[in-house]
């Protein structure tokens, strides 16, 4: 599923509302949640699952092609946990 | 960092506020965005959110596993794990927002 889909069944669903209006809603909810991470806070949807950013210490990195060291800086990076909800139903529970 | 959690009230919230719907609407757009992704994960579908990141479905084989405390050797069975994987918009975004 893609994200045009994913507007589609939810337009489906609600044929009170405009299309934009919905891709709107779809849009807000995915851009809000990188908004947050970007700020450093987390994302905590129960059932569904709690995305955090991760701190990625510097370190020396090495060219895989020349094999030269190089210095990677510290990072942070987005991570997402699946909720416990979401786990059992992948797993017919 | 401000070290804050956004819960699904945040995001109706910020629907309520960009679409302009009441906030029992709103909320109930929410839940309906994320059971959808959640049903389509389900049913074993990769979910592919452009700018976002692709949520998709890893089947796990079974393994023994063991009980780190007792040593005690116990079966993992076959699973299904959900496995994040963020777009590249997604990385600088956090990345650049959490330097220094």
């Amino acid at each position: 599923m893609i994200r045009s889909e994913l507007i589609q069944k939810i337009a489906d669903e609600n044929p009170h509302l405009f299309h934009r209006d919905v891709e709107r809603i779809v849009n807000t909810v995915f851009d809000r949640i990188t908004m947050a991470m970007a700020n450093g806070d987390r994302v905590e949807l129960r059932g569904f699952g709690a995305f955090s950013v991760k701190k990625r210490d510097a370190r020396t990195g090495r060219n895989p092609r020349t094999g030269e060291s190089v210095h990677v800086e510290e990072k942070h990076v987005p991570f997402f946990k699946t909720g416990k909800l979401l786990r059992d139903r992948l797993n017919d529970k | 960092m401000s070290d804050k959690t956004l819960t699904r009230m945040d995001l109706a919230e910020a629907v309520h506020e960009e679409v302009g719907l009441s906030r029992n609407d709103s909320a109930q757009l929410v839940e309906s965005v994320l059971s959808h992704v959640s049903d389509a994960l389900v049913r074993g579908e990769t979910v592919k959110i452009s700018s976002f990141g692709t949520f998709s479905v890893r089947e796990k084989a079974a393994r023994i596993g063991r009980n780190p405390k007792t040593g005690e050797e116990v079966p993992i069975h076959p699973r299904r794990v959900l496995t994040f994987r963020p777009s590249h918009l997604m990385k600088d975004k956090v990345a650049a927002g959490n330097k220094g």
